[in-house]
């Protein structure tokens, strides 16, 4: 089973962070703490994989990715498979930036119940549950559409979207 | 016109994200972002919470504003602060109608509570609501939430709405319902248990997403459980087939590869259920081999998926077809430059190493690769799979590597774990004693305050009795030597508490046991310890005690004593101690030194630390005292029962030990201590006393407990010594190290052979000659230190090679023995008895004295060969009339394999290297695509929108450092 997934950038700072066993907030900070600590202290061109049983207990391993400025990290135990993993990770960021268009750390941060969303579609009560991007996409747009529909105040009135176009042609 | 830009954004990310954030969350985020410090950044969120406070204690609320303070309350939370003070605010967005605040409530909810939360009790109501909605998102939100939120007391609650859920129309809601009932599992099994058939049935799903759900809690229940699902096994092979054979829709390919986690998991379930079973495992042979051949290599997930195959096929009714080609695979992933794909192979090799140990000879250089690798985690990976090839041939190296890399760690946890390895090969496979003691040294020196105290007891124990060998003069050597090595080590500063222990017990027990060192300078390094490590009270114990001991052999041998002036002053220091336990050991000390030759040839025999120490439990050499103290009006014991019942009891001392028994507070007030004389201290008091203390008495070191005690049974005179000293220890004496474990060992059971030392002369001589032999030998590109290092690992690079240095350069350690005995001559029943306690049963076909130089040089390797034969012999035997009688088609299409294993083996050198090309190019990319990524960016779809959003990146401070606008490009490949 997956015990957590974390979006930590290369500052430390934590953009997501799921934990799919229950930790009190202090000790989700001490865990993104030292699992910050370990990473950025990995070279370049080493292996995607860590013994995560000193921070996290017994029986885990942690994978990891760095995208530019961001470091996406899964914790697991050994019901899964490594590489496999790190290709969720891969299935999760290409959702994203299918998600947002090129997404970059500010999406991530702005946009936090979407990325839970979007999690939510690929890992359920920590395990896989879709891995396909496009399939996940479908369900996550057609959560969209309901929400806007079932949304009885209008959150961005219609005429935004022409201001919208406006300012990207600035 | 920054501004501008910034709402601009906040628009898009409205309309995208199907909601918008106020100015005030970006600049939330947008402040934390730049904040300098963590001092800051602290101040920042701390005065968001202020703002959330006031703002929810508004009446009125907008619900769109309630959800935006919702999220900004989970992303504060998310930066480690509480908001605890909203959780209420969450609980109430799930019950409201709206979806997106539905979705939020239970978004914040199951981010903030945990399962046995006081408010989850308010949300079961809505949850089971929530499953009966008409609308199947508001039943996937809410089977998201039950998830995390519901524990074993509230499943009952919602068990019945997900178990009817099952039968869905939308699959999606199946599969999220199968999962749901998964995790109650996992939450408590009790619970669910009779439900557990719905997993057998949805096995059968139309969907295969719903398939593959079940699967996850199938593995989990065949894990704990192996034989019910046995009759599975057909069912699972069959799905693995056809998934293997992409009859599943193509949605459900991932990287042209069909369905690969679910192939994963049932490879997974596949090996838990053919493991030790040879009749379920023959069923599967076929459609691993065939994933074997069809599965891509080039991809990642491909790699995935084979190298689950190769865990299967380890883990299943060996088939030989198969470990090769799991052995082909995992000379792949060795050869590969790809650090995951290294791992990977290593851990395979681990666990195929098993099975056919032979395999690993072929990778002898690339494991090495991995070991000197910069990266920690195949470095770890590869100490992993030594210890797993540890024999008693290489285990020197192997523990040599180890403890090398122990010394460069800084990270505890693991310093501990690579500790307590090496402390178990060399304990299991140790050549000789000294190496062992030597081992364990460098084992204490570095991380002796890692390992277990039980070790340095083991590493006490084995000193004092050998390594089960019947020859003293063995012993003896054996101590000597680790005298000497202690007297060379003693010096260094900082030595860990534990490793201290053991020298100053060593030094004391043994350190003038040869005659070598004087008791003058033996006791002057003690006094020296004892002064260095002035506030470790135990390690000062050990010193004090072990000085004693020194002093007492030299007046037992009837030698003069002069207290050095050092020690003189120690003594004067300890007996003033706050410890009771060091003052004890002072007097103790003092009082020894005062006493004839013949009382302390009783007290301290010299070299008694293996004797067994009876115990006179009843204390009947007491009698006689008890009996006087009576008569002189002394009260009679009471015993323990009877005391219990009695609340009023008079002596102060028994009822302090009673108290001390109970452990329960007590209300009423304790008496004025009186001033204790031990003479006048009734009798009855001291026996109680000794009698509730437990058998391995609480003390620090055994010798102590020995001095105390053993006189006792025989010598009157010292009994009366004995008594002070006891009425005074027992009761403060700190319950640290209780020498149980050797006290209650006997000698007699441990057997010595003769000439073990002369076996360490042999056997190193002989290792320098190899490794010189090794030197010598003609190396093409390979470095020879690392062959070097390979032979001492896997016994030389190849067998050819290896043979006519076979009579003298045996690795194996079946040689040294006999070679030993040839050179010992008359030892050789000797070493029949050692193969009592040796893994190498061949060792008894050497024993006879007639043993010749051609003897050595025949056995390993024709063992090794036989063995070959003997797999290969049996492995026909598998392919041929078992397999044929029960599928014969089967057997037909696995007749083709040798071809084509053969022709893959033929192409493998141009094949490996485009895989690896490919490999390379894909997973390196990150770095070159970056560049493109720059060059590109004009050319791309959206620039303008990917400068933009850059510039406002950099605005926000999120990102400092990105300079690439499109920084996820290379991800779309």
């Amino acid at each position: 089973m997956i015990r957590a997934v974390m979006v930590i950038n290369t500052q430390g700072k934590p953009r997501l962070a799921k934990f799919y066993e229950f930790q009190p907030v202090e000790k989700q900070q001490e865990l993104i703490r030292s699992v910050y600590g370990v990473l950025s202290s990995r070279a370049e061109n080493v292996s995607n994989f860590l013994d995560a049983e000193s921070i996290f207990g017994p029986d885990t391993r942690l994978v990891y990715k760095h995208f530019a400025t961001l470091y996406f990290v899964f914790v697991f135990d050994s019901s899964e498979n490594e590489l496999a993993m790190l290709d969720l990770i891969q299935v999760f960021v290409e959702t994203l930036d299918k998600c947002f268009k090129n997404v970059c750390e500010l999406d991530v941060v702005l946009n936090y119940s979407k990325l839970h969303t979007v999690l939510d579609e690929i890992i359920f009560g920590g395990q896989v549950l879709e891995t396909s991007s496009t399939e996940v996409l479908k369900a996550v747009e057609e959560i969209s559409k309901l929400e806007t529909a079932s949304n009885a105040i209008s959150l961005v009135p219609k005429s935004v979207s022409s201001w919208r176009s406006r300012w990207y042609t600035v | 016109m920054e501004q501008l830009k910034t709402i601009g954004r906040e628009l898009a990310m409205g309309s995208q994200g199907g909601f918008g954030q106020s100015k005030e969350f970006l600049d939330l985020v947008k402040s934390i972002g730049e904040a300098r410090s963590k001092a800051e950044e602290e101040r920042i969120v701390l005065h968001e919470i202020e703002t959330l406070k006031r703002r929810l204690s508004e009446p009125d609320i907008p619900k769109r504003k309630m959800k935006e303070y919702i999220i900004r309350l989970v992303y504060v939370e998310m930066l480690g602060h509480d908001a605890s003070f909203a959780y209420i605010h969450a609980v109430k967005m799930t019950h409201d109608d709206n979806l997106v605040l539905k979705r939020t409530g239970y978004l914040a909810v199951s981010l903030f509570l945990n399962d046995d939360h006081d408010l989850i009790i308010l949300i079961v109501n809505t949850i089971q609501k929530d499953l009966k909605s008409d609308n199947y998102l508001v039943v996937c939100t809410a089977l998201n939430a039950v998830c995390k939120l519901i524990n074993d007391e509230t499943v009952p609650a919602v068990l019945p709405q997900v178990v009817e859920l099952l039968g869905h129309q939308k699959e999606a809601v199946r599969k999220k319902a199968i999962m749901a009932l998964h995790r109650f599992y996992q939450k408590s099994p009790s619970s669910v248990s009779h439900l557990v058939s719905n997993f057998r049935k949805r096995l059968c799903d139309n969907d295969p997403g719903v398939m593959g759900a079940t699967l996850c809690p199938l593995f989990d229940l065949i894990t704990i459980d192996v034989n019910t699902y046995k009759d599975l096994v057909v069912s699972f092979v069959s799905i693995l087939k056809q998934v293997a054979e992409r009859r599943l829709p193509k949605t459900y390919d991932y990287h042209q590869l069909p369905a690969p986690f679910i192939q994963i998991r049932l490879l997974k379930i596949l090996a838990l259920l053919g493991s030790g079973d040879k009749q379920s495992s023959e069923k599967m042979y076929m459609v691993v081999g065939d994933i074997f051949k069809k599965c891509d290599s080039t991809s990642n997930i491909g790699n995935a998926v084979l190298y689950e195959c190769i865990c299967c096929v380890s883990a299943i009714h060996p088939n030989p077809k198969l470990l090769e080609q799991a052995a082909q695979v995992i000379s792949r992933f060795l050869k590969s430059d790809s650090h995951n794909l290294k791992y990977m192979g290593i851990d395979a090799l681990g666990r195929l190493i098993k099975i056919s140990p032979e395999i690993a000879e072929q990778h002898q250089l690339a494991v090495i690769d991995c070991l000197e690798d910069p990266d920690d985690t195949l470095k770890r990976k590869t100490f992993e799979l030594l210890y797993k090839m540890t024999k008693s041939s290489n285990v020197e190296v192997i523990v040599d590597r180890m403890i090398d890399y122990m010394i460069s760690l800084n990270d505890n946890h693991y310093k501990t774990y690579i500790a307590s390895r090496c402390v178990e090969l060399a304990e299991q496979f140790a050549p000789s004693n000294q190496w062992f003691i030597q081992t364990m040294n460098k084992v204490f020196e570095h991380a002796g305050d890692l390992v277990n105290v039980k070790v340095a007891h083991n590493l006490m124990k084995l000193i004092a009795e050998g390594f089960g060998e019947d020859d003293d003069t063995a012993d003896s050597q054996l101590r000597s030597s680790a005298v000497e090595s202690y007297l060379r080590i003693i010096g260094e500063p900082k030595l860990p508490s534990v490793f201290l222990q053991v020298i100053c017990w060593v030094l004391g027990e043994y350190g003038t046991a040869d005659g070598k060192y004087s008791a003058s300078y033996i006791t002057g390094k003690l006094c020296d310890v004892a002064e260095a490590y002035s506030n470790d009270e135990t390690v000062k114990a050990y010193a004090v005690t072990a000085i004693m001991k020194i002093y007492a052999f030299e007046i037992s041998s009837g030698r003069k004593v002069d207290m050095l002036p050092e020690c003189q002053s120690l003594v004067e220091e300890l007996s003033a101690s706050h410890s009771t336990d060091l003052q004890q050991r002072a007097y103790e000390l003092q009082a020894v030194i005062g006493i004839d030759a013949h009382a302390i040839e009783s007290i301290m025999p010299s070299d008694a630390s293996c004797e067994d120490i009876e115990i006179d439990k009843n204390l009947s050499f007491l009698n006689g005292y008890v009996q006087q103290a009576i008569e002189k009006g002394a009260q009679p014991y009471i015993s323990e029962n009877e005391r219990s019942g009695v609340s009023s009891i008079n002596n102060f001392r028994s009822q302090d030990q009673h108290e001390a028994l109970s452990h329960s507070l007590r209300f009423e007030a304790y008496e004025l201590p009186k001033p204790l004389v031990p003479s006048r201290v009734p009798p009855a008091a001291v026996a109680s006393s000794t009698e509730l203390v437990p058998v391995p008495e609480p003390s620090y070191a055994r010798e102590t407990h020995q001095s105390a005690s053993l006189p006792s049974v025989s010598d009157a005179g010292s009994s009366e010594l004995k008594l002070r000293l006891d009425g005074v220890q027992k009761k403060w004496g700190r319950p640290t190290y209780s020498s149980s474990a050797s006290s209650t060992s006997t000698s007699s059971s441990h057997k010595t052979t003769n000439g073990i030392t002369q076996v360490d002369g042999v056997s190193t001589s002989n290792s320098k000659a190899r490794d010189t032999y090794d030197l010598r030998k003609p190396s093409v590109e390979i470095s020879p230190e690392k062959q070097k290092l390979a032979s001492s690992l896997f016994g030389g690079p190849s067998r050819t090679e290896k043979r006519p240095s076979s009579g003298n350069h045996k690795v194996s350690k079946a040689t040294e023995k006999s070679q030993v005995s040839k050179a010992a001559g008359a030892h050789t029943d000797a070493a029949v008895e050692k193969t009592n306690h040796e893994p190498t049963p061949d060792l008894l076909d050497f024993s006879d004295s007639t043993v010749t130089g051609t003897a050595p040089s025949i056995d390993p390797f024709q063992q090794l060969e036989g063995l070959l034969d003997q797999t290969e012999a049996t492995s026909t035997v598998n392919n041929g009339p078992a397999g044929a009688s029960k599928t014969p088609e089967i057997m037909g299409l696995y007749a083709d394999t040798p071809v084509s294993g053969l022709s893959s083996s033929v192409g493998n050198p141009v094949l490996t290297n485009r895989d690896d090309f490919n490999l390379a190019s894909e997973l390196s990319n990150a770095t070159r695509t970056s560049q493109v990524g720059v060059s590109q960016s004009n050319r791309g779809p959206n620039p303008k929108d990917s400068l933009e959003k850059d510039a406002l990146v950099r605005q926000m401070g999120v990102t400092p450092t990105s300079q690439n606008p499109n920084l996820f490009r290379d991800l779309l490949g």
